[in-house]
């Protein structure tokens, strides 16, 4: 995950040349395109080493609301991702030359929120690809489509973010991406249980 | 007593389970036979909640098992073929996992002392992927019995087993028995499933095609009935 992220963002500043504007009104897009194609990957490996093995039924079995089996599978892909897009931040910010200026904060904010929102409905769906024999093709297919007002939200509060706004001009975005995870994980807490079960 | 009411499966428009009825009671151990395709796995895939019928129920003490699922899976122990183990943990790793799953008191201990119920003592710290089949099979029936399962479901557990590994199964079983566990055993060994059991029956086409006690007939009678429903067309 860590080093496609990182690969990414290395090859888009390739495309630049260094210090443009152009480099800068691009990098909030080439920022989200390497998180959420990283983020894929790890998703794509939430449950398919245990459904290979078997072991996910052992969990199946275990006396537990299976809703929190979803929060252990989402908390688990969120901790992986948030680190990887911690690693790389000082990367894109470094190579693409941006200015944050005391912004910090609310860029923590919004990656906090869209990827809180990326992998609760990635999870869902990673179980509900992780029978099927294309997998990895399905995942970003079902995905991406229900993803894309997390997407839009997190590029253009990002965009304010490096345009140096305030935090009055990020708060719509944030709204979005607040209610979109509420939204979702209380769905898929719900739902996970019949996803699940064959 | 568990009662099983009018239980349906379909998969891709076929009948797995069609409409079964019967009753399991406690503290006895059933074996169900039958051939390919006959329902067997359904049934304990059913029984053990992994999956949810089409139509029917499966009733614990006048209670529908589906509707507190989570409460019911405390009750329950499964072996089958797959052993649900994680091959990169160790297996005292595996067993602990399993036991804070089932919030079993001390876990630790509880896996050590299963760990040396099953044999494999010596071998706590190595990794499943490092282990044969029958060594990973004995480490399943530990996990299996974790949490002192009052139901003990168990789905083709010889295969792949070598003799010892199926004597310490059998031992099991037999030490199951003897404290009023009920066991709800799938064999294709007519002959090991007959001497296990006080009730025997056969599945045929999601149908039960036949049911018995043991104590009522030998295993010679018991094997030519079984050998004639097998060769008879429908169900019978």
């Amino acid at each position: 995950m860590l080093v496609f992220c990182l690969l990414v963002v290395v090859i888009f500043s390739f495309t630049f040349d260094p210090g443009s504007t152009y480099s800068k009104e691009a990098a909030p897009g080439i920022l989200w395109v390497a998180f959420t194609f990283s983020g894929m990957l790890g998703l794509n490996r939430t449950f398919s080493q245990e459904v290979d093995t078997g072991s996910i039924h052992g969990v199946l079995l275990a006396p537990l609301d299976r809703g929190v089996i979803y929060l252990g599978k989402m908390i688990g892909s969120f901790i992986f991702m948030f680190l990887v897009e911690f690693i790389t931040l000082p990367v894109i910010i470094i190579f693409f030359d941006l200015n944050l200026e005391g912004h910090y904060l609310q860029l923590f904010v919004i990656i906090f929120l869209a990827t809180i929102g990326f992998v609760a409905v990635g999870t869902l769906f990673s179980a509900m690809t992780v029978h099927t024999k294309t997998r990895e093709l399905m995942l970003p297919i079902l995905l991406f489509p229900v993803m894309i007002p997390v997407i839009l939200s997190a590029v253009n509060a990002t965009a304010s973010i490096l345009n140096l706004e305030e935090w009055s001009k990020i708060l719509g975005w944030i709204r979005i991406l607040s209610a979109f995870d509420i939204v979702f994980i209380t769905l898929s807490y719900l739902t996970f249980d019949f996803v699940v079960e064959e | 007593m568990i009662k099983v009411k009018e239980l349906t499966k379909i998969y891709n428009q076929q009948f797995a389970l069609s409409g079964l009825n019967f009753d399991i009671d406690y503290g006895k151990c059933l074996c169900i036979l039958g051939p390919n395709g006959a329902g067997k796995s359904t049934f304990i895939r059913i029984l053990s909640t992994l999956s949810r019928p089409n139509q029917g129920d499966i009733f614990i003490d006048g209670k529908s098992v589906f509707e507190n699922p989570a409460e019911f899976r405390r009750k329950i122990g499964l072996i089958a073929h797959a052993t649900f183990l994680y091959p990169e943990l160790t297996a005292a790793e595996n067993l602990k996992f399993y036991a804070t799953l089932y919030r079993v008191p001390k876990p630790e201990k509880r896996a050590d002392a299963l760990l040396k119920t099953v044999g494999l003592a010596h071998r706590s710290n190595d990794r499943v992927r490092t282990f044969s089949r029958g060594m990973q099979q004995r480490l399943a029936i530990a996990r299996a019995i974790l949490n002192e399962p009052e139901i003990l479901l168990l789905d083709e557990p010889y295969t792949g087993l070598d003799q010892s590994a199926s004597q310490l199964l059998t031992d099991r079983i037999l030490e199951l028995k003897s404290e009023n566990r009920t066991i709800v055993l799938i064999t294709h060994n007519i002959q090991q499933g007959f001497q296990l059991a006080d009730k025997i029956a056969v599945f045929k086409e999601g149908r039960i095609a036949f049911e018995a006690e043991t104590g009522d007939m030998t295993e010679s009678e018991f094997q030519q009935r079984y050998h004639e429903i097998i060769a008879a067309g429908g169900n019978n």
